[in-house]
């Protein structure tokens, strides 16, 4: 492979809800195989990312998703007439669809991602996950999607407790009484709107798998953790890789039936008698994916690799017991550097 | 030495929402032309603000529509529907290029007699429809779509009072996974509702039954909702042959196909998320088609698009009468439109360019009109460069709803020009005056001024 | 009406006010107006100097930089 990769990362926002672009950018630098030079892609003048010289060579700011294709390709034409891109990781959520949407069109800028396609990315939506664990044969908690108020008032008499109510973009509430689900529905309607989603509540033991798919139906890594700590936000501050072939399998399971390819993070909750339930499928790496290079796999320089068209072959060990606690920093600056990136859009 | 072009300060608090400006070059991007014809001279010649359409792009659209559902199914019909823009010039390229009449009430039915369309094209829809329009709707021959109860009772008193036999069909809601649902209009098909009708209709001398016909919204972003209401008017059509042993000649299933319009507060543009004429034609022939009906048995697939056939072919021209900062510090650009003629901007975050060449300088500013309201906004917060009195705007995608439900409130309302097909240009409804409103009124003796 | 002596102008027209820690970006316009300001300028000799340089109506210009200057006074950058 070539010495000298340009690629762009996004999401720098390594803050107390992070992104995973700094931690994706570090596993990069990492990797022996090639060296890159990295180009931040930030959405704010704060993302601490920018101002890592470090790890990320140059940045731009881009559009904000709501924005539209039409403005983040015309974004990105000038960044690549810049940089001459060759490969860019989106890490967000709410980016994703726009990357997708532009795959085609960067392919023939000369530009590679290594993203899964709409239809992949769509059907492990929240509001479809249970279609999609039907239809695929995995084990997913029974939701319920409702449009309306009325419609919980019918289903008072049917509900079993506890159930988690959960809003379309964020927010899940466990709730004990048919008060509580009314109360927990009205104050996720007053923030997220409509539909609100009953789920079925899973116990058990909830575990992170950090997953990379080639596109063709095969996992090229499978990591699971499991959560040591947490913050109040329920954010992963320190984290465990565990061995268990019965995650392992249903990852490649995932793999093999969605044909996904890139980077995702299942969140499985396993129950106490060993069924484990995929409660949400994230479609992008996740923000600890640092300790998958730590364990020894580390995807999102697979994922590089995959990328530029280089064969990779599924690994087959990682290290157990690897913990990752994450800690805060403060990095210093000067007020040029912010007016320049806030001013110019560029760092 | 020339003079540098001025540009008014501008002073930006550098915060950390302020990145949008990169990469919004396209939102900026002047529009100087509406096929060929400089907005400049437009609006010098017929005045501000000034709405235009451009029969190119409706031939087009409808040219396209029709191409992809022809091209998929062997017996297709779309209807207009006069509602979306019932002006004469834009009823009759739609004629022209072979589309019916679906109106919805009678004043609508009668613009359509006026137009030239043979009762038989006409599709009457909606819940109001008086004794004397379902009469000559019967005897024009016309497709009269039933809506209620009342309305199928009155229909067979009239038919057996006046010895005629209507060609008719009813209009059935259902859930289709859509919300809000739209269940007003027509009869329900999951609780019986629609079976019993038919089944009145099927058991009557006085009616003949020939479709079934269903809208099961408008700007509906699901294809597949449109595979479901196929599916259940198939199913209705089947029960029907199988029971009473007539297939039904057709099947109509409304309009709602989106404009690449923004809806407000949706998170991505209409441009990026709303699904082609292809999905939503897949959906529904995909149902027809594998149905089960035999070749000959197939029946008409008719269709009432509006919007989708008509907004990008719409603009609006404005001339900005003012700028000046709220007391929040933002930037408040005033145009000599607003809601009165612009009705869409309250669903739609409408595309407004500037018609000039301006710097590379933007600021956000919020988009008023000039009524004396203030619900009289057409955009709440938009990046665009910095405009001065006197500038010009286009809005984009105004074509439908909006020369239908303005309103003549405060001002008058402006004119409306056609670009034809070799740009040349046709006013096809003159601006407002006094006279127009004053034909109207009538001032009774006693509060008569002796001049 | 004076502008703080403590405002820092950047090459690239950027502000920096150190009492506030509020930073701000201007086009040439306003970036010429800051110098002049500087300069200790009235704002009719600012008009007068914008007039010369740019091609502009007197009027509008006044409008402009009465509106610019209550900005500036809003955000502390004037005294
Ligand atoms: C019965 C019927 N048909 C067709 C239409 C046209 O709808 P659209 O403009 O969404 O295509 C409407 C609009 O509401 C309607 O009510």
């Amino acid at each position: 492979m070539k010495k000298k990769l340009v690629i762009a990362v996004t999401a720098l926002n390594a803050i107390d809800s992070p992104g995973p672009g700094v931690a994706v950018i570090r596993a990069i630098r990492e990797c022996p195989d090639f060296e890159a030079r990295i180009i931040g892609l930030s959405y704010e003048a704060l993302e601490p990312g920018l101002y890592m010289h470090e790890l990320v060579d140059k940045s731009y700011q881009i559009p904000y998703p709501s924005a539209g294709t039409d403005s983040l390709l015309a974004r990105l034409e000038y960044i690549h007439a810049e940089e001459q891109l060759e490969l860019i990781i989106p890490n967000f959520d709410a980016e994703l669809f726009n990357f997708i949407k532009l795959r085609d069109k960067l392919h023939t800028m000369g530009i590679r991602t290594f993203l899964p396609d709409l239809v992949q990315f769509e059907s492990r939506d929240k509001l479809k996950l249970f279609d999609f664990g039907k239809k695929h044969g995995f084990l997913v908690p029974r939701d319920r999607v409702l449009h309306e108020f009325r419609e919980l008032k019918k289903m008072e008499e049917e509900l079993e407790y506890p159930v988690v109510v959960k809003g379309k973009f964020y927010d899940a509430v466990i709730a004990n009484s048919y008060d509580q689900v009314e109360k927990a529905f009205l104050k996720i309607l007053a923030k997220w709107g409509l539909p609100i989603i009953l789920q079925d509540f899973v116990k058990g033991t909830e575990i992170n798998i950090a997953v990379l798919g080639d596109g063709k139906g095969k996992a090229i890594s499978i990591i699971p953790m499991r959560k040591l700590y947490i913050t109040d936000k329920g954010k992963a501050w320190a984290g465990i890789t565990l061995d268990d072939d019965r995650l392992v399998a249903l990852a490649r399971q995932f793999i093999a039936s969605t044909q996904w390819r890139g980077g995702c993070e299942l969140e499985v909750m396993l129950t106490d008698d060993g069924k484990p339930f995929i409660m949400e499928v994230n479609p992008r790496f996740p923000a600890w994916i640092y300790l998958t290079a730590a364990a020894g796999q580390n995807q999102p320089a697979s994922l590089v690799k995959m990328a530029m068209g280089e064969p990779v072959a599924p690994f087959t060990h990682y290290e157990v017991g690897k913990i990752f606690i994450r800690y805060s920093w403060d990095l210093i600056t000067d007020i040029a550097e912010f007016q320049k990136i806030s001013g110019n859009g560029e760092l | 030495m020339e003079k540098k072009r001025y540009e008014r300060p501008t002073l930006r608090k550098m915060n950390t929402g302020l990145m949008n400006k990169f990469g919004s070059k396209s939102e900026n991007t002047p529009v100087t032309h509406i096929e060929n014809n400089s907005v400049k001279s437009l609006l010098k010649e017929y005045g501000s603000p000034l709405f235009v359409i451009s029969e190119r792009q409706i031939r087009r659209n409808m040219r396209n529509a029709s191409r992809i559902f022809k091209t998929r199914y062997p017996k297709v019909q779309f209807a207009w529907s006069y509602k979306t823009n019932y002006l004469d010039a834009v009823c009759q390229i739609f004629h022209q290029e072979g589309s019916w009449a679906e109106v919805v009430s009678g004043f609508e039915y009668d613009k359509a007699l006026k137009n030239g369309v043979p009762g038989n094209q006409i599709i009457f829809n909606g819940p109001d429809k008086t004794d004397e329009q379902l009469l000559l709707a019967a005897r024009n021959n016309s497709l009269i779509h039933i809506d209620h109860y009342d309305e199928l009772y009155t229909l067979i008193r009239l038919s057996e009072e006046h010895r005629m036999r209507p060609r008719v069909a009813i209009r059935i809601n259902m859930d289709t996974g859509i919300y809000p649902k739209w269940d007003r209009f027509g009869f329900n098909f999951e609780n019986g509702q629609a079976w019993n009708a038919l089944t009145r209709i099927l058991n009557s001398q006085w009616l003949e039954l020939v479709g079934l016909h269903c809208h099961i919204g408008t700007f509906m972003l699901s294809p597949a909702a449109y595979a479901t209401a196929a599916r259940n008017l198939c199913e209705l059509a089947w029960s029907v042959k199988e029971r009473f042993g007539k297939m039904v000649d057709y099947i109509d299933l409304g309009g709602g196909f989106p404009s690449t319009n923004t809806l407000k507060g949706a998170y991505l543009p209409g441009t990026d998320t709303v699904p082609s004429i292809d999905q939503f034609a897949d959906a529904i022939t995909d149902v027809i088609l594998g149905y089960g009906f035999r070749p000959e048995e197939l029946p008409l697939l008719i269709l009432e698009s509006g919007r989708a056939l008509i907004d990008d072919a719409g603009y609006l021209l404005g001339t900005v009468l003012a700028t000046k900062r709220l007391s929040d510090g933002r930037r408040a650009t005033i145009l000599d439109f607003g809601i009165n003629s612009l009705f869409t901007a309250f669903w739609y975050e409408h595309k407004v360019s500037p018609a000039q060449l301006h710097s590379r300088q933007t600021e956000e500013t919020v988009l008023y009109g000039p009524l004396c309201m203030n619900i009289d906004m057409v955009r709440e917060n938009i990046v665009m460069p910095l405009l001065e009195k006197g500038n010009q705007v286009v809005v984009h995608q105004v074509g439908a709803y909006n020369m239908t439900q303005w309103m003549q409130f405060i001002t008058l309302r402006p004119a409306i020009v056609l670009i034809d097909e070799e740009n040349n240009t046709h006013i096809i409804r003159r601006p407002e005056t006094m006279e127009y409103i004053d034909s109207l009124e009538q001032l009774p003796q006693h509060l008569k001024q002796d001049v | 009406m004076r502008i703080r002596k403590n405002i820092a102008v950047s090459e690239e027209g950027f502000l920096f006010n150190p009492t506030t820690g509020d930073s701000f970006s201007t086009n040439s316009t306003g970036a010429l107006i800051i110098r002049l300001l500087k300069q200790d300028k009235t704002l009719p000799e600012i008009a007068s100097e914008l007039c010369d340089e740019y091609d502009a109506d007197r009027l509008l210009v006044e409008r402009d930089l009465e509106e610019f200057a209550s900005l500036l006074k809003e955000y502390s950058v004037l005294d």
